[in-house]
């Protein structure tokens, strides 16, 4: 429990291990909703938000409940039933105090129940963390961290994009390469970029 | 007769779950970079496909509308936690190639889009030939995605040399080759899905 150890988490989740450009994670809705930036900003933020409280939550239940009964092997199940009711009720949250941050917000949040990047941190953090020999209070700041780090990326990659493809509208692109193939592409060109990052070393 | 082939065969090419519909890509890219990986992908997602497809098509009669995701959910973590302890009882290495990628079934957006799309409308027989055409056009487009990628990428193909004396592309086994086989195959898809149309 060091500070190079939290510094590589927050450079590798954010650059190197790009959840989306190297993991391949949460790419429907990279694809989908990067045509512009401000819904794409707007769907970053939630996921961030999300996948920061999943990332605690799915701690919570790994080592109060699947732990204490030996019944590990029920991750899956219980980690997408607990994302997928937190989610409902961030919706239902929202809907009742703000309509004003329900109307931009709130119509990205069914999408992120199925989002591969809210699931995948949870299991990743399970994997990498929710281990006997690191303890209890250092895998619980790991994963939050963790989590948060990996919205960030987020954020960064769908701003990156989306500023591209508002460009890329008065391009002269083949018909048949319109919309999800070229955004393909460009996205292979970015994450050939961020290659680069995996030189760094702690 | 007819009409159920067409439910089978509709997976395979006109409605193909990665080039036509562009869904459940995560699996699809990451873990393409050899052919037994992307087969084995394959068959674990049909598996889950097919079971949850039917067990979906059984209950729908009985599942109150609004809690239909959460209920649909559950019945596709089921058949991926069998899939991901079987695989780790009988193939080990499969399982740490695949790593977070077979619970990740679960999220899979093509697993949960027959499911709300297919299965909870239409009777068993209809879902699970809808379930077998996704499947295997599913494990087709990994088969394609994953030669390409470990021919050009790695010189070998189901682990055994295929070319002489050429360097292979390492470009295409890492992440960004991903990324690139798939815009190039979907675009010409389409470029070839047009030309025909227009003739």
């Amino acid at each position: 429990m060091d500070l190079a150890m939290f510094l590589s988490i927050i450079i590798g989740a954010i650059f190197i291990n790009n959840f989306i450009l190297s993991k391949f994670l949460g790419l429907c809705s990279f694809i989908g909703i990067s045509k512009e930036t401000k819904p794409a900003l707007y769907m970053g933020v939630s996921v961030t938000f999300v996948t920061t409280c999943a990332s605690i939550i799915t701690w919570a239940i790994y080592n109060f409940i699947l732990v204490p009964f030996h019944i590990e092997y029920l991750r899956t199940i219980a980690f997408i039933l607990v994302i997928a009711s937190f989610v409902q009720l961030v919706e239902m949250v929202i809907k009742k105090f703000s309509q004003a941050l329900y109307r931009t917000l709130g119509i990205y949040l069914p999408l992120i129940t199925v989002n591969c990047a809210v699931f995948g941190v949870a299991v990743l953090n399970s994997e990498m963390f929710f281990k006997p020999e690191i303890n209890a209070l250092t895998s619980f700041a790991l994963s939050a961290l963790q989590g948060f780090c990996v919205g960030l990326g987020y954020i960064l990659v769908m701003l990156f994009m989306s500023g591209i493809r508002e460009r890329l509208e008065l391009c002269d692109i083949p018909p048949s390469f319109k919309d999800a193939p070229i955004a393909f592409i460009i996205a292979s060109l970015m994450s050939m970029a961020f290659m680069g990052f995996s030189g760094f070393r702690f | 007769m007819k009409k159920l082939l067409k439910e089978f065969f509709k997976g395979i090419g006109s409605e193909n779950p990665t080039f036509r519909l562009v869904l459940g890509l995560c699996p699809t890219l990451a873990v393409s970079t050899s052919v037994i990986n992307g087969i084995g992908m394959g068959i674990a997602a049909t598996f889950v496909l097919l079971g949850s497809n039917i067990i979906i098509s059984l209950v729908r009669k009985f599942i109150p509308d609004q809690i239909r995701i959460p209920c649909f959910i559950v019945i596709i973590a089921t058949f991926v936690t069998i899939v991901e302890l079987t695989m780790k009882a009988y193939a080990p290495e499969l399982s740490k190639a695949l790593g977070i990628f077979v619970p990740l079934i679960v999220v899979n957006c093509m697993v949960l889009g027959r499911a709300e799309a297919f299965a909870r409308k239409e009777g068993v027989l209809k879902s699970i030939l809808d379930a077998l055409g996704m499947g295997i056009g599913f494990t087709l487009a990994l088969l394609l995605i994953s030669s390409i990628r470990e021919i050009l990428g790695n010189g070998t193909l189901f682990g055994l040399l295929v070319i002489k004396g050429f360097e292979p592309v390492l470009y295409l086994v890492l992440a960004p080759g991903a990324l690139l086989v798939i815009g190039l195959l979907i675009g010409g898809i389409n470029f070839l899905a047009r030309k025909r149309r227009v003739v």
